[in-house]
């Protein structure tokens, strides 16, 4: 199997390359070979299409041509900064004004230029040329199609009919455009701003000693201060990177191991054989599934809290002298005991959705396997090891993978219920923060949003290695299209 | 006397059985405890209406877990209350959160399904492409972009825009559902159960693949559907984070519901007096989401079981 899927790899290796030029041979094909209206329709979108008298199309596509022209030469500014080729001038970050002289000619203080908007502006230029050149080619490859069309005595297809094809061999562009335009602004463009602040010295601790919203690129020195400690967090990322990855490690595996196993017990004591009132169980922890999280977190953390019901009950008890900080809330707090309460009240909130999953799959294991092992006289505990935790563990690897990376991105516990605390004078991450809480409090409570970026690029690299190596190889993504 | 052993062994047998159930009640019943306690906590203390001896309301965290006394004052205050300069901000961050939860539902759940589909029952070109990078798209952490998203919808004046504040929410509906139709995997692995003959035949008797869509597979993915649904319906009234950077900190006119009780105990003027209502106003928002989730169990169980197994 291994090398199987290692020949197609290759081959698929291959055929990227082999279809890299194919496209090229295809484009000095298309001009050769085509028409006037094809050749014309390199230079002026549309051309080819009112040359076959498809005058819609043209139409739509010139409209593209000259919209997308019209931003890259006329640049519309918003808030003072420009569209166009001057954003992709601006994207050196050069040439900016820190603003606040006295203009003679319009009589006011002049506006700064603002960096994150050139950034972001730059990159959606990019987007806007990417959206040119696709454009460009559907435009190109329209025209040759009524070419060729025409050659065999076909008329060129009307726009009743390619509206036609759109809801049947051309369904797919319908249905993905909405979505691939949506993910392009919302999803890939602000993931490549963010990616790109990492090589900036864009803080906003520095900025404000300046006053400006300027900035400007530093290549991998951000990077390089997680280990010189160079920067305005240099310090704090030098000395608190590797203890912060550790503990969001052994979050990651406590807290997936933890939640899976305690739910394939519960699960099993639900579905126990002869038990009454299953249904009655097993709602009753959905029920905590349902209540959001932002509630039943905030429940706990009160519940623990310095003058909350449990210390006060402790206290009254005589157990112990002082309210104890649970969940590092106060500086001086235990970091061990806060540790373990996370992953302990993780279980609470993680084991119902495991229990829930497993219910199902335990229900479907083969009846005969029990009654083999029954007849060979197998104790239940032995049936357990052998029969239903195997099957088990084998069925639901895809979702302890992604329950694991899920683990490592988990927001929410961490920061509802200690904050990130215990904290350290003098910095930013706490005991219990995970890489992502750390990202947060960096870039939104902080504004460093060079650091953030190197910690979010980081946190991607970490599970992204993680899903590659073990997804890859499951059968789920081999065999991805088998089940069809 | 063969027969008596044997009996013997099956009456011990039973006896065992009887004890090993009788543990797994207990068993159930301690965990089933735990698991309700601060539920329970918090519906109590929604309704504990104590006074000190001076009069005055007693809205903190007390160290008793059952309440003195009962009451609906914790409710009549949340509801005409005046919460950071907004009046009756609960009622109108409720309203906020219902319309965005409707609008996201119905855009997250066309998108969600239109690629599922896609990438389940037709053949084209890019279709492994996309699938890659949706799947690494999906592995940077949400709110890595979130700061860009926030610029980004700044920029056009559909967030934190001083003449119209209200545009905030179409920002925040557009955060959240633009993104959507990447989280296809679930749907997509319910598709490919359907099976392709039944596509195919509809096709040779002149079905358009739109028409296939439409007449035949979403029929069939009513479960997939109220699923999806059911997330992104649910999804605005959990989240707060998302919330609280795209609608900004000091628009609280405009903030969703758990933005807003977030900050009544832990905002920028947090007032531990708040608690109860905080509370009352936790037990508002869970009950509907409780019953709905309630109603829709076996949909819910099916879309996290499919999601499960297929990864």
């Amino acid at each position: 199997m291994g090398t199987d899927s290692k020949r197609t790899r290759n081959n698929g290796r291959a055929g990227f390359f082999f279809r890299i030029g194919n496209a090229f041979s295809e484009f000095g094909k298309r001009f050769v070979d085509g028409s006037l209206g094809t050749k014309l329709s390199h230079f002026i979108f549309g051309a080819g299409n009112f040359y076959h008298g498809q005058f819609i199309k043209g139409l739509l596509f010139l409209l593209v041509q000259a919209g997308i022209l019209a931003v890259m030469i006329l640049c519309p500014t918003i808030n003072n900064t420009p569209y166009g080729w001057k954003a992709l001038a601006n994207l050196s970050l050069k040439n900016v004004s820190e603003g606040g002289e006295f203009d003679f000619a319009t009589g006011e203080m002049t506006v700064g230029s603002d960096c994150k908007l050139m950034v972001l502006f730059g990159f959606v230029t990019i987007a806007l040329i990417v959206i040119y050149f696709l454009v460009w080619n559907l435009n190109i490859a329209s025209s040759y199609k009524a070419d060729k069309a025409r050659k065999v005595g076909k008329k060129p297809t009307t726009f009743v009919q390619d509206i036609k094809e759109l809801f049947d061999g051309k369904f797919h562009v319908l249905m993905l455009t909405p979505t691939c335009l949506a993910a392009t602004v919302f999803t890939i463009l602000p993931t490549v701003f963010m990616i790109s602040l990492a090589f900036t010295t864009y803080n906003s601790q520095d900025m404000n000693k300046l006053g400006t919203n300027l900035f400007g690129w530093n290549g991998f020195q951000n990077f390089s201060s997680v280990f010189t400690g160079e920067g305005s967090l240099g310090f704090e990322i030098k000395n608190r990177f590797l203890p912060v990855l550790g503990w969001t490690f052994i979050w990651a595996i406590l807290a997936t191991l933890t939640c899976y196993f305690g739910g394939i017990i519960l699960a099993l004591l639900i579905n126990k054989k002869g038990l009454k009132g299953k249904k009655l169980f097993r709602t009753l922890f959905i029920l905590t599934i349902a209540v959001p999280q932002f509630i039943s977190l905030l429940a706990v953390r009160n519940l623990l809290g310095e003058y909350g019901p449990i210390n006060s009950l402790l206290l009254s008890w005589g157990w112990i002298k002082e309210p104890i900080g649970f969940l590092g809330l106060q500086a001086g707090d235990s970091e061990i005991l806060a540790k373990i309460m996370v992953i302990v009240i993780n279980m609470w909130v993680g084991i119902p959705y495991t229990m829930l999953m497993t219910s199902g799959i335990l229900m479907n294991i083969p009846t005969d396997l029990y009654e083999a092992a029954r007849v060979d006289g197998s104790s239940t505990t032995k049936m357990f090891f052998k029969i239903t935790l195997p099957y088990v563990v084998f069925v639901t690897t895809p979702y302890l993978i992604s329950s694991f990376v899920g683990n490592i991105n988990s927001f929410n516990t961490i920061y509802l219920l200690t904050g990130g605390g215990p904290t350290y004078v003098g910095y930013q991450a706490g005991g219990t923060d995970l890489l992502v809480t750390w990202l947060y409090k960096v870039t939104i409570d902080q504004g460093s949003y060079n650091t953030g970026a190197v910690i979010g690029i980081f946190t991607f690299l970490i599970t992204a290695t993680i899903t590659l190596v073990t997804y890859r190889r499951s059968k789920a993504y081999n065999e991805e299209d088998t089940f069809q | 006397m063969k027969n008596s052993l044997t009996n013997k062994k099956y009456k011990s047998q039973s006896a065992n059985r009887r004890i090993s159930l009788s543990v797994t009640y207990t068993l159930l019943i301690v965990f089933g405890i735990i698991w309700l306690i601060p539920l329970l906590w918090i519906f109590l203390s929604a309704f504990r209406c104590e006074y000190q001896a001076d009069g005055t309301f007693i809205g903190r965290v007390t160290s008793n877990f059952f309440p003195n006394s009962f009451g609906l004052e914790n409710f009549k205050m949340l509801f005409s209350s005046t919460y950071y300069g907004v009046d009756h901000a609960f009622l109108k961050w409720m309203l906020n959160t219902l319309i965005i939860a409707i609008i996201d539902c119905i855009i997250s759940t066309l998108l969600v399904l239109s690629v599922a589909y896609c990438m389940s029952k037709l053949k084209f070109k890019l279709r492994k492409t996309f699938m890659n990078i949706s799947m690494i798209l999906g592995l940077f952490p949400g709110f890595m972009s979130m700061i860009a998203i926030y610029f980004l919808l700044k920029s056009i004046g559909l967030t934190g825009n001083p003449a119209h504040p209200e545009y905030s929410l179409v920002g925040l509906v557009l955060a959240y559902s633009a993104g959507a139709g990447l989280g296809f995997q679930i749907a997509k692995g319910f598709f490919d159960v359907i099976p392709n003959a039944l596509v195919e035949s509809a096709k040779l008797d002149g079905c358009t693949n739109s028409k296939v869509f439409w007449r035949i597979i979403l029929p069939l993915a009513k479960p997939i559907i109220i699923y999806q649904a059911l997330m992104s319906f649910t999804g605005p009234w959990m989240d707060f984070i998302f919330a609280k950077v795209i609608i900004g900190a000091d628009n609280a006119r405009y903030w969703t519901v758990s933005v807003g009780l977030y900050s009544m105990l832990f905002g920028t003027h947090p007032d531990t007096n708040l608690f109860t209502q905080f509370a009352a106003g936790c037990v508002i928002v869970a009950i509907p989401i409780v019953t709905l989730f309630m109603f829709l169990q076996k949909y819910y169980v099916e879309g996290v079981t499919a999601g499960a197994v297929k990864g």
